[in-house]
């Protein structure tokens, strides 16, 4: 549905984006993830025809985008990372509007509408005025603003920002419908249990460039461990004794921090071999967690910076 | 195409009238100084009433003669006459509570009586004026000098004191050496003969009007619709203000735009399927509407308040008003096209707006203009504006003296959205 090849953008000496490829088929959520000011929204600008680019190209279905009136442009719906709606109006007309900028009136725009504000949970608010909405409610009615034309690819610029966790989850899985239905999805954001949770491939962009471009589980080979075990033992270990742990060759890594244990496992069916040396050892303990290297650990062994800095 | 079209048209007209404020500011103040202008600048019809001087007098004299000036400074129409004492009328004029003060000093009559004849020195009478209103000072000195003359000659014609003043004057004649001898004979006959009139004239019916007078009176007309239709100046100013508005929503244009591009909202727009032209095109159609709207609210109000009628063509007065407010949404699109942020542009936008509205003759007529002005400033859209207004209301213009100001308009309005299209920073 949405083929990137070699996009490039400049302002001035700046290299906004810098070589980025990436696709989207029907029926596939993409993660576009990277830190502030990496190129994401630059990157969604060129893909809806906001921007042009300096070199690259940009297929919607199979074709570049013929200039501001290609009727292509119907496929794409486009969720700003700002806020794009006119808080004097009340949400129903700025729907009115930006479904009659597809093409949509009478009843085909209503049903549109309502299924829009359905869809975010606004139902009951589309008479008031967009100025009394709350920032999360703001996102919700942007995010239906894109839907209203029913679009093959949705580009979606971080639109979940400030919304509650309910909220956010009522979206999140009318969003898996949507990709259920077939659609297209780039979403943008810097919300790692997002991307982890939505996403079937993730694009990850740092500075411009895609530093990795993998599914969930292609990353995590990226990494030296892709679990992370918690140990607490009973008494502190100061001691050279557990280092032994470490010749094991399913221990990838080992942090000790006073009674504390973070022992890094490559596959979690090697959990209870590690357990069992530390009841071997004389290493007894109270409570163990086992938790799942995040994208967070993948963004920092790839770039070395952290994702939210 | 059309519905996108219909939409964003809608979409502005609402947020127009979504802002209660800016209604408010964009209809309410341009009444309120139209209706101050105008009832400043001639008023509705007739000034007379409107624009008397007042002017104070203050008669040191007490003659016969100088009693004859007030009486007949009084009865004239262009003055509101009112006695003082010397102190006080220097105190109001400062104040400005009195235009004009004249004082008669004493002896005046006398004195001027004679030199009335002869060459006797000449009595002064004092004009105390308001330096801000030197042109009714002119006007007063005007009327005093044909009053004076008048009082003075009818006192020398038959006056009570006229017998003694023709002696007199035969007296200073023969002590006088300047005139040359052989006129003598002639002035003395002529005194001779007008004391011989006085004599006979005494107490005669008819006969004491004699004098000089002014020979003769004036009629002013201004020219407007057609005879009998006063001028009204409320006409003038609710076009001139309406004007200088209206190009106020045009900066409001502009600056939405900008703001609009700030705000990401205009990329949101342009995420649609629509041409550069519908986006700004919308956007000027609006803009027009709500213009024509402060319009024609503001000429329905001159109507019922003040009587200003569409004296000219109202097809042609309509058209006028369409093709202004098309010409100032084309300069709001332009404002936008040129302008980077909306703090930096918002300055020099009001300040050429003003300009505009200067040089188009909505503060001041441009017929007040030097000639030369005149004609620069046929290059400034407003003029055309003030001028085609005008045309159609008090002026009582048919239709086709609306086509020209309505072509230049519009030719405008195409002038300045095609380098608006052009120039506008559709990235960013
Ligand atoms: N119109 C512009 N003019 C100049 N520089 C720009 C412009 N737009 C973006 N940039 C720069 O390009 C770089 C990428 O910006 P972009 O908005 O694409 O980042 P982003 O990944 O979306 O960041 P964020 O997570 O903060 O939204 C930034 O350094 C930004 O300063
Ligand atoms: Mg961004």
């Amino acid at each position: 549905m949405l083929e990137v090849k070699g996009l490039r953008k400049s302002f001035g000496p700046l290299a906004a984006v810098d070589g980025v490829s990436l696709r989207a088929r029907a029926g596939e959520m993409v993660g576009l993830l990277g830190p502030n000011g990496a190129g994401k929204t630059t990157t969604v600008s060129m893909i809806a025809g906001l921007l042009r680019p300096d070199a690259g190209e940009v297929l919607i279905a199979g074709r570049p985008l013929g200039g501001d009136t290609d009727p292509a442009k119907r496929n794409i719906g486009l969720v700003p990372q700002q806020i794009a709606l006119y808080e004097e109006l009340p949400a129903g007309e700025n729907l009115a509007l930006f479904a009659a900028l597809y093409g949509l009136e009478g009843s085909a725009g209503r049903r549109a509408i309502g299924s829009a504000l359905d869809f975010v949970g606004l139902a009951d608010r589309g008479k008031d005025r967009v100025a009394t909405f709350s920032g999360g409610m703001k996102r919700r009615l942007n995010l239906a603003a894109a839907l209203l034309h029913d679009p093959e690819l949705l580009l979606l610029d971080e639109p979940t920002v400030g919304v509650d966790p309910q909220s956010r989850n009522a979206i999140f899985d009318n969003l898996e419908a949507l990709k259920k239905r077939g659609k297209a999805l780039l979403y943008t954001t810097h919300y790692m249990e997002e991307a982890e949770r939505l996403c079937d491939r993730l694009v990850i962009i740092d500075h411009g460039k895609v530093v990795a471009d993998d599914t969930m589980h292609g990353l995590y080979r990226l990494l030296p461990a892709a679990n992370m075990l918690s140990v607490e033992l009973d008494e502190a270990e100061d001691g050279a004794g557990l280092d032994a742990l470490r010749r094991l060759p399913e221990v990838q890594s080992l942090e000790k921090r006073g009674a504390g244990l973070r022992i890094g496992v490559r596959e979690l069916a090697a959990t209870p071999k590690v357990l069992a040396w530390l009841l071997d050892h004389g290493y007894s303990y109270q409570h163990v967690a086992s938790e799942r290297a995040d994208l967070e650990t993948v963004f920092l062994s790839l770039t070395g910076r952290s994702l939210r800095d | 195409m059309y519905t996108a079209w219909k939409a964003l048209v809608r979409k502005d007209v609402r947020l127009f009238f979504a802002n209660r404020r800016a209604v408010l500011m964009s209809v309410v103040a341009p009444i309120a100084m139209a209706s101050f202008f105008g009832y400043l600048f001639g008023g509705n019809g007739g000034q007379p009433e409107a624009t008397r001087i007042p002017v104070l007098v203050v008669d040191q004299d007490g003659s016969p003669i100088s009693r004859g000036i007030v009486a007949r400074m009084s009865g004239d129409k262009a003055l509101v006459l009112m006695p003082a004492g010397m102190e006080q009328a220097r105190e109001a004029v400062r104040k400005g509570k009195a235009t004009v003060a004249f004082v008669i000093p004493e002896k005046f009559g006398e004195i001027a009586a004679r030199a009335f004849f002869g060459n006797a020195a000449k009595p002064e009478i004092a004009l105390l004026y308001d330096p801000t209103h030197g042109a009714e000072m002119g006007m007063v000195q005007g009327i005093l000098s044909g009053h004076v003359m008048e009082a003075v000659s009818q006192e020398a014609f038959g006056g009570p004191g006229s017998s003694r003043l023709v002696k007199d004057s035969l007296a200073d004649l023969d002590k006088n050496s300047g005139l040359p001898p052989d006129l003598k004979p002639s002035l003395t006959a002529m005194l001779k003969a007008i004391g011989q009139w006085n004599a006979q004239s005494q107490g005669r019916p008819g006969a004491s009007q004699a004098g000089l007078t002014v020979p003769f009176g004036t009629r002013t007309e201004a020219i407007t619709s057609g005879t009998g239709i006063p001028y009204n100046g409320y006409a003038h100013y609710f076009g001139g203000m309406g004007v200088q508005f209206i190009l106020f929503v045009g900066i409001e244009v502009g600056m939405g735009l900008l703001l609009q591009r700030r705000e990401g909202l205009w990329s949101r727009l342009r995420a649609a399927p629509l041409s550069r032209s519908v986006l700004l095109g919308s956007r000027a159609a609006s803009a027009a509407i709500t213009s024509m709207f402060i319009l024609v609210f503001m000429f329905a109000f001159a109507r019922v308040v003040f009587g200003v009628r569409i004296q000219g063509s109202l097809p042609g007065f309509l058209g006028i008003c369409a093709a202004f407010s098309l010409m100032t949404a084309a300069f709001g699109l332009l404002i936008a096209a040129l302008g980077k942020t909306p703090e930096a542009t918002r300055g020099i936008a009001i300040l050429g707006t003003l300009l505009m509205v200067m040089l188009g003759g909505a503060w001041v007529p441009t017929f007040l203009f030097p000639q030369m002005l005149q004609k620069l400033t046929l290059a400034v859209p407003t003029r055309w504006a003030v001028d085609g207004l005008d045309a159609m209301t008090w002026r009582g213009m048919g239709f086709s003296a609306s086509l020209g100001p309505m072509a230049v308009l519009v030719g405008f309005a195409l002038a300045f959205g095609a380098l608006a299209v052009a120039r506008f920073r559709w990235e960013e």
